[in-house]
């Protein structure tokens, strides 16, 4: 089994997967792992981050020194292939172009979809997380707890590589015992902001992310991840030989030629083929999941980009990982008879309830950092350290004026200089140039300081997307239509970011007259922009509140399941992938007894 | 933000760049197979380098779309790049790191930012050489180095609006932005500004030890 065509493929597979990304990724590894036949069906193109990842190119050798442009809006070697919040030929539309009102929805058409772009910040959600309205008596619980998905972290974690620590605070749940992987060293600004983040009471601590700080462990993990099944732990024991340790150098949103990063292409979707069960068919758009007269599904229907004709696969289990929306959209534009709003769609709530993450950001530059002697801060691409909301007890005592949380994320140091200008001073209005101007890129450089706020967003009846009624894409499937809107607890929250954030800058002795603003909803980022979008088809404890059940299957159709963020029924502030990965494992385990039970 | 950072990729700018280019494109159906022609680009004009390019193909300017700055204006960019970012000892020049090249190719760009760039780069260089004539009787590339610096001088104080100064300066600050983005992000510039990193390492070892506590800094982590 391989990359297949629509003319290769076998009559009849036990699951089809829409979606290659951190759901399918991890659905197709754990179904096939375990000997189910797969069928994986991606709306881009085949890509191998092994062959085709820039490693070490510097920006002078990529057009207009690699600064992002409609084509690639990360910028030019940023991994994403035919991506970004537009697509050709495959828009969506926004019922309202009010300022606040817009969604922005980011798509990469390509084999591993956007997890070859994200910055692989990798948190547990916490037991609050979990039940959100237990607590405040807002958005939703999940029918789910921590304890029932702490398992399928750990699994994870140890599957792809993450490196941090266990500190035991609030709702920040540890890791087992050699489950995480040693964090790399913090930067000179990382350690001045934890210095001066202790004044304020701000903790900070080593971040999560998926990048090999050393190589795994192949010969005790696979046992640990695949207790009983031989051929699985041979796959993985090579595969995970194949990926390396990381070489602390080249940004991980290029992709990752050495596979020390996680993306679905270095992580999930090797072992997956290793095991011969994994069929792909790529550049491939799913239409419609069919049904048959009993209202259970069939297959897929899709068209192959290459040629614009229609294709047909048949499975006894359809799992759909095609992101949150994009799922929603297949559900809603797979009408018949027996289902005529829509597949799984008796509760009238498919597309409902799509949440974000909250995103606002402020830097400054910090003097102390100023004419620091040359050193290499490359690490691990992102941030080696963060700070997890730490305002728990005050919030639910109501002192703050919001219901949720946000982590911080730091930007500092002395990366690889990009073409988006920056270094003249300026002092005074005046245009620096000449050797001033070399003076003051040589001070500066690396005295940069920013803060990101990443919050949660409570879900709400006004954000949502339909099927629009009049638009279609380039193959004549209709678009998604969305209506967004925060909340007062969103726009306060984002004010509380920026107050903190000038606060922090100035404990760090920042200079800067310029301050934030007050009010949340001019720094608030715009729908979609932080691209953690989830819900759309969530879960819950009963058919008519919610469109699946506690494991991800829809309640109308029991051979229907969703993999992806879609089944969220709140957004922690921690970001969604890895609470992506856990539930897809999870959910593939259920199919696979389900399976040999004879129920689906 | 106060000033983008260099070094990072900023979401902020990626998401201008979506606003500018794929507002229409969002509400409108856009079937194109490349990003849209800008708002004033001739038919036939190329259409950039499209949402799938080969990332790990040596690339130089004028691979893409043809770079367009005459002989003349060429001549211009390189003397005023050169008094932006003079050589330096053994640092060579702007100019003889090549940023002329990555401008002409910057005001070349079919990309609707790039194509706004393009009027003020070009009403600039113009002026500047008008200028030059009007002050010392020869282009600006042939004027003595003092004269150069001169009229810059003249160019550099953020000019008051109305004033027949207000848009030469704004170039000024537009093209000394691109003259030093061009620079920085070259291996000579890289170096000059004191980045040592893109090298494969076997351990990362964090800041050295004399830095941080220069700095009074604490690194008793248990990483």
């Amino acid at each position: 089994m391989a990359i297949v065509t629509p003319d290769t493929t076998a009559d009849k597979y036990d699951v089809i997967v829409v979606g290659s990304g951190a759901a399918g990724g991890q659905s197709a590894y754990t179904l096939t792992m375990d000997g189910a036949r797969v069928l994986m069906i991606e709306a881009g193109r085949n890509y191998d981050p092994r062959s085709e990842t820039p490693m070490f190119q510097t920006n002078d050798t990529a057009p207009l020194r690699g600064v992002g442009t409609p084509d690639k809006p990360f910028g030019y070697f940023d991994a994403t292939i035919d991506g970004g919040w537009s697509v050709p030929g495959e828009p969506y539309t926004n019922a309202s172009t009010e300022k606040g009102r817009e969604f922005k929805w980011w798509r990469a058409r390509m084999l591993g979809g956007r997890t070859n772009h994200w910055g692989r910040i990798s948190l547990r959600n916490g037991p609050y997380d979990f039940k959100p309205r237990s607590r405040d008596g807002l958005g939703f619980d999940w029918p789910i707890s921590y304890e029932d998905v702490a398992p399928y972290y750990d699994k994870v974690e140890m599957l792809v590589g993450i490196y941090g620590t266990n500190e035991g605070l609030e709702n920040t749940p540890n890791s087992p015992d050699g489950v995480l992987l040693p964090p790399p060293r913090a930067r000179i600004g990382e350690l001045l902001a934890r210095q001066r983040g202790r004044t304020l009471g701000i903790p900070v601590i080593a971040a999560h992310r998926a990048v090999l700080s050393r190589a795994l462990d192949h010969a005790s993990l696979p046992a640990k991840l695949h207790p009983g099944n031989a051929m699985a732990q041979r796959v993985l024991a090579e595969d995970m030989q194949n990926r390396a340790a990381c070489f602390w150098a080249t940004p991980c949103g290029r992709g990752c030629s050495i596979r020390a990063n996680y993306q679905s292409t270095t992580v999930h979707i090797p072992p997956a083929m290793a095991t011969g069960n994994l069929d792909i068919v790529a550049s491939a758009m799913a239409r419609e999941v069919t049904v048959d007269a009993d209202g259970r599904a069939t297959g897929v229907t899709y068209i192959d980009k290459a040629t614009g004709k229609e294709h047909r696969a048949s499975a006894r289990v359809v799992v759909l990982a095609a992101s949150a929306c994009e799922s929603a959209r297949l559900l809603l534009n797979s009408k018949s008879a027996v289902f005529p709003n829509g597949l799984a769609n008796s509760s009238g709530l498919v597309g409902r309830y799509i949440m974000d993450t909250v995103g606002a950001s402020w830097g400054g530059h910090i003097p102390l950092l100023e004419n620091l002697p040359p050193h290499n801060e490359d690490g691990a691409g992102g941030g080696h350290v963060y700070t997890p909301w730490w305002l728990y007890k005050e919030q639910l005592a109501g002192k703050l004026g919001f219901a949720r949380g946000y982590h911080v994320e730091f930007e500092t140091g002395r990366g690889m200089p990009q073409g988006y200008g920056g270094y003249g001073e300026d002092e005074g209005g005046r245009t620096s140039y000449g050797a001033r101007l070399k003076e003051e890129a040589r001070r500066n450089y690396g005295a940069y300081v920013s803060f990101t706020g990443r919050g949660e967003m409570i879900p709400n009846a006004d954000s949502y997307c339909e099927v629009d009624p009049k638009v279609v894409d380039k193959w004549g499937i209709p678009v998604l239509r969305f209506n967004w809107k925060w909340s007062e607890h969103e726009i306060r929250q984002v004010a509380h970011m920026q107050r903190t954030f000038a606060d922090w800058l100035s404990a760090m002795g920042c200079t800067s007259k310029k301050q934030p603003g007050s009010d949340g909803s001019k720094a608030i980022e715009p729908g979609g922009s932080i691209i953690h979008e989830v819900g759309g088809t969530i879960m819950g404890s009963s058919s008519s509140t919610s469109v699946t059940n506690s494991w991800s299957q829809a309640w109308d159709v029991r051979n229907i399941f969703v993999a992806d963020g879609g089944v969220f029924a709140s957004n922690a502030d921690k970001n969604p992938t890895l609470t992506i990965m856990a539930l897809a494992w999870r959910t593939a385990d259920r199919i696979l007894d389900q399976m040999k039970r004879g129920n689906i | 933000m106060n000033r983008p950072l260099p070094g990072r990729m900023d979401r902020r700018l990626a998401i201008k760049w979506m606003l500018a280019a794929g507002a229409a494109s969002v509400l409108a159906d856009t079937l194109s197979l490349a990003a849209p022609l800008a708002d004033g680009a001739p038919a036939g004009a190329p259409r950039g380098y499209g949402t799938d390019p080969d990332l790990v193909r040596p690339y130089k300017p004028g691979d893409y779309w043809p770079l367009t700055l005459s002989e003349a204006q060429l001549r211009t960019t390189a003397a005023l790049c050169d008094v932006i970012l003079p050589a330096e000892g053994s640092v060579p020049s702007a100019s003889g790191a090549g940023v002329p090249d990555f401008i002409d190719e910057w005001v070349s760009a079919p990309y609707p930012n790039y194509v706004k760039d393009r009027k003020i780069v070009l009403d600039g260089l113009a002026w500047v050489d008008g200028e030059s004539q009007k002050r010392f009787g020869k282009a600006f590339a042939d004027a003595a180095p003092g004269q150069r610096v001169s009229l810059c001088d003249a160019l550099a104080p953020e000019a008051a609006a109305g004033s027949p100064l207000e848009s030469p300066s704004k170039f000024f600050r537009r093209f000394r932005n691109l003259t030093s983005a061009g620079f920085y992000t070259t291996p000579v510039g890289m170096k000059d500004l004191g980045y040592v990193g893109n090298v494969p390492l076997a351990t990362f070892d964090g800041p050295p030890a004399d830095l941080v506590a220069m700095l009074g800094l604490t690194d008793e982590v248990k990483w």
